[in-house]
């Protein structure tokens, strides 16, 4: 199996004033091309601070991690930020999209700073949002948009410049039950696909879609399951 | 995405910042104005006591006769010198590098024309005497020439406002007035000048006559005073010191002695205005540049809110790959953009401004105040150095936001 991801035991210490927390503590963990790793674990367990980690949005306090075969412990702002445009997808369960800018130009943002020119970004944002189901949406702000459809949005977003991973921390957190829903099979098209995929839930149901379950608890990995193929 | 979201950017901060970005673009309008019209001013003004420097004429010098302070040679202090009109030859043939032209002038002579009676100074001297006094003819008239020195013609030139006296506004050019008695061809009426400072009343209101008409019409042989300009400025000491030379040697006084003959150096006038304004430019271009960082100051504030409130969009860039370098050229391209809307209403309004101006009829006491190259060239300098600093550091501020942080994810 390919290794995409590869940590070792990775910490991540937040200390705030007096008082330090360890949110991980020593996660070990090989994610290989095409899974579809579904992270569960209570509240506060350290499942957002590893997609963090993982997302290169955040660095750990100790221990390795290996993307795709480079080392990312160590790499400057630059890198980082190559790193994130091309190879990870990020979904927040908050949306995250520019308010003042329509669906279409939010799902080019990444082709822009991937230095694609002006034509084909359009071309690939809109064959991305088409694959979202929202054509008719391109020229819309995300405020005139609902919450399963902004969820869209940010999903064609992550996905328009061909990531090795998409990352998602609880991505129908937000969202009614039949919205969450859509995008739940989206990410099983999607997987089916080819896509790897890591999220982030607490919805067991949606769990027991995704290849693997990692559950986590104190900042660790408790178990590991793979579903039978 | 591109410029046009740029630009949507910003009027999203604009709206969002309504007051804040109105009162930031007017702190930097008003530092443009401050700054544009100072300098305006400044020039304006040097411009004008220039004018009337130049009326007097250029770096020249004006030399009078006098006592002798020293004993010389035997010859005790306190003797009269007097320069005539060969002393002014020798001094020509001598000094190669400058050009001399003596004066001899009358307060008590009337002008008669019709029922007008005037009694002006009349200046007799030659023709160069108004290329050195920038002593300029109105058109459709002359100076007085060599001819007229040769032949001793009774002509006269006239200073505008003498003219007017005597003329108004009829043509005077061709025209005879009687001076004492004796009639006096005008050939030539002075171009209005602006003349501020003189030794013998301003030109406008003299009448000039050959010197040789003068000499033969009055029985005078002395100078009242001769002035001198070298033909390059740097060498007016120089010159001065040969003219004490020859008049020493002629007149038997001790060349030390400057008392002997007064003289009144215009050029170093020149050189207090040269530094005078080089202060008072430098005095001004800081006090509006003060302004215009207090502008900065401004700018730099608000787009540090502005980075303060579009933390989580910096943090979404961020988080699809935007590198720091691409966040902190868009906030600091947002900051020059607003400075220079602000730079660009300043300069509109100091534009409006000069173009009122000369109706308020000042022009005289301060001169006209001018957009100068140097003026706009100032204050775009300015503004762009303030406007890179007052956005670099909030830009700065910006790129170097760690993604957690800025999505406040963590
Ligand atoms: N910036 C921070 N400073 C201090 N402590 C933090 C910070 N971020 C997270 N933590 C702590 O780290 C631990 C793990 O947080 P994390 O957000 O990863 O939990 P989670 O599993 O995502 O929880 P949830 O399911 O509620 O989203 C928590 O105890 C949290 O309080
Ligand atoms: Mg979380």
């Amino acid at each position: 199996m390919d290794k995409l991801i590869e940590l070792r035991d990775v910490r991540k210490v937040y200390s705030t004033g007096r008082l330090e927390v360890q949110a991980l503590r020593g996660i070990d963990l090989e994610v290989g091309r095409n899974e579809y790793v579904a992270i569960v674990g209570p509240s506060g367990s350290g499942k957002s601070t590893l997609m963090n980690i993982l997302g290169c949005l955040d660095t750990p306090s100790s221990g390795s991690y290996t993307l795709s075969g480079e080392a990312v412990a160590g790499l400057d702002r630059n890198r980082l930020a190559e790193i994130r445009n091309r190879h990870i997808g990020f979904v927040f369960q908050s949306f995250n999209l520019l308010p003042y800018a329509t669906a279409l130009e939010n799902v080019e943002l990444p082709l822009l700073f991937a230095g694609v020119s002006t034509k084909e970004r359009r071309e690939r944002a809109a064959a991305m949002l088409e694959r979202v189901e929202l054509g008719d949406r391109m020229e819309h702000k995300p405020t005139e948009l609902s919450g399963g459809q902004m969820q869209r949005v940010a999903i064609a977003r992550a996905l328009v410049n061909r990531p090795t991973i998409l990352l998602a921390d609880e991505p129908t957190g937000n969202l009614d039950s039949a919205s969450g829903k859509a995008i739940v099979s989206l990410f099983e098209e999607l997987h089916a696909a080819g896509q790897t995929i890591v999220l982030i839930t607490h919805d067991s149901g949606i769990a027991k879609l995704a290849s693997r379950v990692v559950r986590v608890q104190d900042g660790q990995i408790v178990e590991d399951v793979r579903a039978a193929a | 995405m591109g410029s046009l979201s740029f630009f949507r950017q910003m009027l999203q901060d604009v709206r969002q910042q309504k007051l804040r970005t109105a009162l930031t673009v007017l702190g930097i309008t008003w530092g443009t104005v401050s700054v544009s019209l100072l300098v305006a001013f400044g020039e304006g003004l040097e411009a004008r006591i220039r004018a009337n420097q130049r009326g007097l004429g250029e770096n020249i010098v004006i030399a009078w006769p006098s006592r002798t302070s020293l004993p010389w040679e035997g010859l005790g202090k306190g003797r009269r010198i007097r320069i005539t009109e060969e002393d002014v030859e020798a001094l020509r043939r001598e000094i190669p590098q400058a050009r001399f032209s003596g004066e001899m002038s009358r307060e008590n002579s009337t002008f008669r024309r019709e029922r007008v009676r005037i009694t002006p100074e009349v200046s007799a001297n030659s023709p160069i005497f108004a290329a050195m006094r920038n002593i300029i003819p109105a058109a459709g008239g002359r100076y007085v020439n060599d001819l007229d020195l040769d032949r001793r013609r009774r002509v006269v030139f006239l200073g505008d406002k003498l003219k007017q006296d005597l003329f108004g506004d009829q043509e005077a050019v061709g025209q005879t007035v009687m001076l004492d008695n004796v009639p006096f061809l005008v050939v030539g009426v002075m171009e209005k000048k602006a003349q501020d400072s003189s030794y013998s009343g301003r030109d406008e209101g003299k009448a000039f006559i050959p010197d040789a008409t003068f000499r033969g019409l009055f029985s005078e042989r002395y100078l009242e005073n001769f002035i001198f300009q070298a033909h390059d400025a740097s060498a007016t000491p120089e010159v001065t010191r040969k003219v004490y030379e020859v008049l020493a040697r002629r007149h038997k006084f001790d060349p030390a002695d400057k008392e002997a003959i007064g003289m009144w150096d215009t050029s170093e006038a020149e050189k207090f205005f040269a530094i005078f304004f080089g202060t008072f430019r430098a005095f001004l271009a800081i006090i509006g540049s003060f302004t215009l960082v207090v502008g900065g100051i401004g700018v730099s504030n608000i787009m540090y809110v502005v980075v303060e409130e579009r933390t989580r969009e910096i943090g979404v860039k961020l988080a699809v790959g935007a590198k720091p370098a691409w966040i902190q050229r868009q906030f600091l391209a947002e900051t020059l953009t607003l400075t220079a809307v602000g730079g660009v209403c300043g300069m509109l309004v100091t534009f409006g401004f000069l173009a009122v101006f000369p109706l308020l009829g000042l022009d005289e006491y301060v001169g006209t105040p001018q957009a100068s190259p140097l003026v706009i060239a100032t204050t775009t300098a300015l503004l762009g150095v303030i406007g890179m600093v007052a956005g670099w550091f909030p830009a700065r501020r910006a790129s170097l936001l760690d993604p957690v942080v800025a999505l406040k994810l963590a």
